[in-house]
């Protein structure tokens, strides 16, 4: 935004220009998107693929591979190029979602029902003006939820949609927006869901010869879930300026479903989840070349376990956690070529549990980054430098010792530096790469779970190095094509002092965490995206991504002796080959949309041995929708059906997933 | 462009690779030794597999081929749907046939010990470890009845098995969360664990009469009891492990004639073998002042009641493992083998040693390699 945006045109209209398109990001995106790779989702688009979660939505992006535990309610995360989900920031209308406790955020939990864009940077998003967290990641992605938009003479829209479908899926949402004065609207959403999470599944295995060795069929039990999720806004607009503020509130109940195991069909295990948070924006240009921006944030999670299964471990545990965070960022514009921007952020996290020995540990973390932008004529730079300084308390404990109390402080400078040359002038052609260093700190569980935990651990470093290139044109002259798009980065990442559980010692349930594994990560994405009309007035849409990923665990260098060993072999369930295929065909009010996902063959762990393997997946899905228009209001009903051939596959060991489903969707429009 | 499209995917599917059929896992055999010929024909290993992974695998190793061969149940036992289960926490040879207790999975799996073919299955929830005794097999289990009580106490039980027919004809409920047991004259020790009442450790033996199969007593040891072995001079060797943070593991011996505790060695044991009068004992941890896995292993002589050996691993190779997770020794050729679990995701390893304390050869494993039973017409 800055460099695109600000010499170009008076500051005022910039802003105005960005609060009406009501993204900040897209205007960013614009301006930086060939010196960062980024993908994104929006619009129609969004709504088109048949993904019910945030996390369905993501597994079209390349270089992302998704851990699903299967149906409506189960737990799914995010991984990006490899480096583990830790290693992502998750942010929600411009402000990171914490989660201090496993530094995990259930992607399934975020419904798209309100999403109105969902984009991905690697390394970090391209701009400078922003919160000292947003470049605190090694991959960034940014969930932004609706924001009211009015036509002309209106000052409302009331939305109302229901889906329903298989797994007897319930789930109604609605959605006001008001415009209260020229410069101030609000907007509030709530949803609805519930769902049996019951399907058929199925196990067969042959014998070498071909024939069935064994072939069971059996529902899926305890996947259901009763969700409800309110938030609201309010976005107002100022001169040169902008602020929003937000609050949401989601209230679950689910089964775990748990891993299908010889004599074991069904599960028990239950879990709560209440999240809540309050967050505020302010922005505004004090002068052509000076601008703050200001964001806060109160959050408070609560989360519930249950094991209720006495032939079990009887576990009913409680964790409460609570952050506050504060940043403040600015940005000063040197000169037409230049920008600088400084942040400074301050966040303060606690945990509690009902835990025996627990250690109630608390976190302060202050965070400064400094960046500066450069353009150079058709070279664009970006270079950041962000210091962390952590302050953990926590008791410890002991049967002996009298409790006593533990601080531990860690500070830290990691750079990051991008750069990005267009050789033929236009941005048609860009050429780009990065380097990035940075790290995540231990989260919560890996330093104090009771037992597990292990306060002496180190933060995890992810370096990365990319190359890349983009291609686009419009090819406003011909008939047939409309738009090209084509992206290819290599890169080669490291993930060092990695964070992960070994054994402890004396038995099956006693672990620890250990900064001692290291994972390489050569890996190419691929995106595509091709508009064309085969004949007049229909547009047909494609998007393709292809990932090839080596990710080699560097981990032991001592286990290199036999096809069993670890050391560079790949990691668990990253497999070498993924990609997608959309394609949307668009014709007067009907939208005919076909996904395809595929994931090749992984292995369950560094072992890379045939007990290991597990299969590739791939499922088709279709989807057909039509829009009626009734006067001032209109309906648009779609139908979907997901897995057409009904692939009986995992996406991990022993969680079997859905079959083919169905799904109908009705939504008003007033 | 639908063409393209087509292409596309026919490319990155052909260089990708589709679904096959999953073919059941097949046996693996490797060469390790010269072919023995003793009373001890093989012994099989129990593979636990780590929870929730349904990985627990059968392996056999044959003394008259020198082979060893992997993952033995799949093929045995093709028509089995998942295969073996999850977590193999105990292995036993009575009879003709194999016992394999498959704690996640809820079972006691009988198998033919001759060739690992399934006969049936006990269903004990939460099993934990077998003994035998004339016509019946004893199981430990963690299993508590079944209600919602905030006080709630889930004791465990001994469950009775008849060895004939395969059904449970009794329980005997005992201390919480039971491990080990041992069957000596007319009694069962059972040693008591406690282990999900952390820092509320069990630490107890409870005591049952074979005939009237009632708790008839209990004997104060020390916490989080593991393992039970009797020997020939009327002593109970009790395995403590420690509660991991002030009390570490140790090793207590029993007077069964005099009740009373007569020694209390500070041995830390992961596993413990008996063999005539010396009991193997192996440990391993993590150990937070070297900052590293503590591989120990000792020989106590029961009859002196004291520990003899510092060491039975004499060439330093306990420094490869990890791990260390089992002992057992050859009853007649007095090998000792020794299983390293590594990391306990990853498949792990067997030494064998000479009695002398030297290693002849190593194999990989399945996953978590812990429960040896022996074949052969030999009697202790």
């Amino acid at each position: 935004m800055a460099l695109t945006g600000l010499h170009a045109a008076p500051g005022g209209d910039v802003l105005s220009d960005s609060v009406r398109l009501g993204q900040v990001e897209v205007v960013a995106r614009k301006g930086y998107a060939d010196v960062i790779p980024a993908q994104v989702l929006d619009g129609r688009r969004l709504e088109r693929l048949n993904a019910h979660s945030v996390a369905d939505a993501m597994r079209y992006f390349a270089g992302v591979q998704i851990k699903d535990y299967g149906g409506v309610g189960g737990i799914k995360t995010v991984d990006m190029r490899s480096m583990g989900t830790n290693h992502m920031g998750i942010f929600y209308d411009g402000i990171q979602l914490g989660n201090a406790q496993n530094g995990q955020i259930d992607l399934g939990k975020f419904s798209l029902d309100n999403m109105e864009q969902i984009s991905l940077y690697n390394g970090q998003r391209g701009e400078i003006f922003q919160s000292a967290k947003d470049f605190g990641s090694a991959g960034t992605v940014y969930l932004q939820s609706r924001r009211p938009s009015f036509g002309d003479n209106k000052n409302y829209n009331v939305n109302l949609t229901f889906r329903t479908g298989s797994f007897g899926l319930v789930n109604p949402s609605v959605r006001f927006d008001w415009k209260i004065s020229e410069s101030v609207s609000a907007t509030i959403s709530g949803e609805y869901t519930r769902a049996t999470g019951r399907y058929r599944f199925r196990y067969r295995k042959v014998l070498p010869s071909g024939q069935t060795a064994w072939d069971t069929t059996a529902v899926r039990h305890n996947g259901d879930i009763e969700s409800f999720r309110l938030e609201g806004g309010l976005y107002g607009t100022l001169r040169r300026g902008y602020w929003q503020a937000k609050a949401y509130y989601y209230d679950s109940e689910k089964g775990i479903p748990g891993a299908i195991v010889n004599n074991v069909w069904k599960n028990s295990q239950r879990q709560w989840d209440r999240n809540f948070f309050v967050q505020g924006r302010f922005q505004k240009y004090l002068s052509e070349r000076y601008a703050i921006q200001v964001n806060a944030k109160y959050a408070r999670d609560y989360m519930r376990y249950l094991n209720p299964d006495t032939t079990l471990m009887y576990v009913n545990n409680r964790f409460d956690q609570d952050e506050i965070y504060v940043s403040v960022a600015q940005k000063l514009s040197v000169a037409r070529w230049c920008d600088l921007s400084l942040s400074a952020d301050w966040q303060w996290n606690r945990l509690d549990a009902s835990l025996v020995n627990f250690s109630y540990p608390t976190r302060h973390t202050a965070l400064v980054a400094a960046a500066a932008a450069v353009t150079f004529g058709r070279f664009k730079a970006q270079g950041s430098l962000l210091a962390t300084f952590v302050n953990d308390r926590s008791e410890i404990k002991g049967t002996a010792v009298s409790e006593t109390t533990r601080r531990r402080n860690f500070d830290k400078l990691t750079p990051a530096l991008f750069a990005s040359w267009s050789p033929v002038g236009d941005d048609r052609l860009t050429l780009r790469g990065f380097y990035k260093r940075i790290f995540r700190m231990p989260t919560f569980n890996d330093l104090y779970y009771t037992d597990i935990g292990n306060s002496n651990l180190r933060p995890e470093y992810a370096t990365q190095f990319n190359l890349g290139a983009t291609f686009h044109c419009d090819l406003k002259g011909s008939t047939f094509w409309n738009s090209l798009e084509l992206s290819a980065d290599a890169y080669s990442n490291r993930v060092t002092d990695k964070i992960i559980a070994v054994p402890k010692g004396n038995g099956q349930y006693r672990w620890m965490m250990m900064n001692i594994g290291e994972v390489r990560i050569r890996g190419i994405d691929v995106t595509g995206a091709f508009d064309f009309f085969p004949v007049a007035g229909l547009l047909v849409g494609t998007h393709l991504s292809y990932t090839y990923q080596r990710a080699l665990d560097y981990s032991d260098p001592s286990d290199n002796v036999d096809a069993a060993s670890t050391y560079r072999s790949q990691i668990a369930y990253i497999p070498r080959h993924s990609g997608s295929v959309t394609a949307h065909a668009m014709w007067r009010e009907a939208e005919l949309d076909y996904s395809f996902i595929y994931v090749g063959e992984r292995y369950q762990n560094s072992s890379n041995i045939p007990e290991n393997y597990v299969q590739p997946w791939y499922t088709h899905d279709l989807s057909a929708s039509y829009r009626f228009g009734l006067g001032l209001t209109t309906l648009r009903v779609t139908a979907e059906v997901n897995n057409l051939f009904d692939q009986q596959y995992e996406v991990i060991s022993n969680y079997p997933m859905p079959g083919r489903n169905f799904k109908i969707i009705l939504k008003f429009e007033l | 462009m639908r063409k393209y499209v087509v292409m596309m995917l026919v490319a990155l599917m052909s260089a990708a690779g589709c679904r096959k059929d999953d073919v059941v896992y097949l046996p693996e055999r490797v060469t390790v030794s010269q072919p023995v010929y003793t009373d001890i024909k093989g012994f099989y290993l129990l593979n636990e597999g780590n929870m929730g992974s349904n990985k627990a695998t059968l392996d056999y190793y044959d003394y008259e081929s020198g082979t060893y061969t992997r993952n033995i149940y799949g093929a045995a036992n093709p028509d089995v749907p998942k295969e073996m289960g999850d977590v193999g926490n105990d292995l036993a040879v009575y009879g003709s046939r194999l016992w394999a207790v498959i704690n996640c999975s809820n079972k006691v799996e009988v198998m033919n010990a001759a060739d690992a073919r399934r006969i049936g299955h006990v269903d004990i929830p939460n099993c934990r470890f077998i003994r035998f005794h004339d016509r019946y097999a004893y199981v430990t289990s963690y299993a508590g009845p079944v209600e919602i009580n905030p006080d709630y106490s889930q004791l465990g039980y001994v469950a009775k098995v008849d060895t004939a027919t395969l059904e449970v004809v009794d329980r005997c409920l005992v201390g919480y969360q039971p491990d080990g047991l041992e069957i000596a004259g007319d009694r069962i020790y059972v040693a008591n664990s406690g282990g999900y009442r952390v820092p509320n450790y069990e630490n107890r033996v409870s005591v049952i009469d074979l005939s009237s199969f009632e708790v008839v007593g209990e004997i104060e040891v020390d916490v989080n009891l593991e393992y039970v072995i009797g020997d020939r001079y009327g002593n109970l060797w009790i395995s403590s492990r420690g509660d991991y943070y002030d009390k570490p593991s140790r090793l207590y011996c029993y007077d069964m004639n005099e009740r009373r505790m007569v020694a209390q060695l500070d041995v830390a044991v992961s596993d413990m073998w008996l063999d005539g009068d010396s009991l193997y004992v192996v440990a391993g941890g993590w150990n937070n002042i070297t900052m590293d896995y503590d591989v120990t292993n000792a020989i106590v002589d029961t009859r002196l009641r004291c520990k003899v050996s510092d060491g039975f691993i004499t060439d330093g190779t306990e420094k490869r493992m990890q791990m260390p997770f089992t002992v057992f020794v050859n009853p007649v050729t007095k090998e000792i083998f020794v299983t390293d679990a590594g990391n306990y995701v990853n498949p792990g390893w067997l030494y064998c040693y000479s009695p002398d304390g030297v290693m002849k050869w190593r194999v990989r494993t399945g996953d978590i390699p812990a429960h040896a039973a022996f074949i052969g017409t030999f009697r202790k």
